[in-house]
């Protein structure tokens, strides 16, 4: 049987739900037995590839490459996991939602500037009005609340995925 | 002496006192109906709508903190229609304001956070309303920030009927409803405040919290609050 594939991506989040999938320990090797992780940033490739059994999304859809990213995943996966709070309620990054974000760069990069003040157009992707959670942007099949959550748990939700199970995480996670 | 009533909770026959209430009568007797505005101690207000039952011959859902028992009551508190309002009225709560647990003092601590896990709520499935909402550190110990207050009032009766100050109120109608001190005074200029912290100790969330604790660090302790007026029922 050829091995199954597993996407992960980074959109709006600080990357400490990848960090706590590497806190699995050994754990990767019994995951890394059933399927290789075909895209990420733990690996080189550079385009999400067709076929991807389970993606991993860390992060809150905050800009318009955030967006692309997480539509790509989910046209190219079978299974869309929200992992960890910004992905799951928009967390840390939405703080900045009740702010405009025109406002809201004019503060940071004129205001707050002490060299070149100017709001950066070249090589960063627009921001949305709003950092919102994963499923307002594209379907989600399972949420894995917490920052981050907790490497058992991933662990679980990963294994429950790779035999084809629909993880019950239900009352086992909370926000935070 | 108080009248002694029959009534049903999930199908069992448990003694309770007319007066009592059935949230009180259902808690005397280890059965579960989740409330966030309720405290022991504390007029109940029926504010959350949390612990909403059936109760048997009524076309309507009830509140279990507001509602006296009397005899023969029938009381269903857990069919899936009321797990499924349950969830829904947390849902509607994180969305209200900015519930942002990993930033939070009360994480860990927090009754909204615990009662959304053991709700099995994993994600919230309405759109987040992301209020602009300010913080009250004016005063020197303590501090409120309205992102996390849930409305449930317990600082407000806290105030008034145990420590006899009644600092706080809450001002404004519907979702434009903001808890206030000393009629739109910051809470360091509250001249009726006693600065006593059991507004801050009753808080089910981290909307009121101690000055100077960081994530998941501000542990409450509520039961002291009840304690108070257990002791004074003895006097």
């Amino acid at each position: 049987m050829d091995k199954l594939k597993i996407g992960t991506c980074w959109l709006d989040g600080c990357s400490g739900c990848h960090m706590s999938l590497l806190d699995i320990d050994e754990g990767i090797v019994a995951v890394l037995n059933k399927a290789d992780i075909v895209f990420g940033p733990l690996v080189d490739a550079q385009e999400w590839p067709d076929g991807v059994d389970v993606a991993l999304i860390e992060g809150a859809v905050s800009n318009q490459d955030d967006l692309k990213l997480a539509q790509t995943a989910r046209a190219h996966s079978k299974v869309v996991v929200a992992l960890g709070d910004c992905a799951v309620t928009g967390n840390v990054p939405s703080l900045r939602n009740g702010i405009p974000v025109r406002k809201l760069l004019e503060r940071v990069y004129v205001e707050g500037a002490t060299v070149r003040p100017g709001v950066p157009t070249d090589g960063v992707p627009t921001l949305l009005k709003q950092a919102e959670p994963l499923h307002s942007a594209i379907e989600v099949d399972v949420y894995v609340p917490g920052c981050p959550p907790k490497p058992n748990s991933i662990l679980l939700v990963l294994n429950e995925l790779l035999e084809g199970r629909e993880p019950d995480v239900g009352s086992k996670l909370r926000f935070g | 002496m108080t009248e002694k009533v029959k009534i049903r909770i999930d199908g069992e026959v448990i003694a309770a006192s007319a007066g009592q209430t059935i949230l009180e009568v259902a808690r005397a007797n280890n059965k579960y109906i989740p409330a966030l505005c309720y405290m022991e101690g504390l007029s109940a207000v029926g504010a959350c709508r949390l612990c909403m039952v059936e109760v048997s011959g009524v076309g309507r859902l009830l509140p279990a903190c507001t509602t006296p028992v009397q005899e023969g009551l029938a009381v269903a508190t857990s069919s899936p229609q009321l797990q499924s309002y349950r969830k829904i009225t947390l849902e509607l709560l994180l969305v209200e304001r900015n519930h942002v647990c990993a930033v939070c003092v009360s994480s860990g601590h927090c009754e909204l956070q615990a009662l959304a896990q053991d709700h099995g709520v994993t994600h919230v499935r309405y759109p987040y309303n992301y209020p602009r909402l300010t913080v009250d550190t004016t005063h020197p110990r303590y501090v409120l920030d309205h992102n996390r207050c849930v409305l449930c009032s317990r600082c407000v009766r806290t105030c008034a009927e145990i420590e006899g100050a009644h600092v706080w109120d809450i001002a404004g109608r519907g979702i434009r409803s903001r808890l206030v001190s000393e009629l739109q005074r910051p809470w360091g200029e509250a001249t009726t405040c006693t600065s006593c912290g059991k507004c801050v100790q009753a808080c089910p969330t981290g909307a009121m919290a101690e000055k100077g604790w960081g994530v998941e660090e501000m542990t409450k302790k509520r039961a002291a609050v009840s304690r108070l007026t257990s002791m004074r029922e003895g006097q």
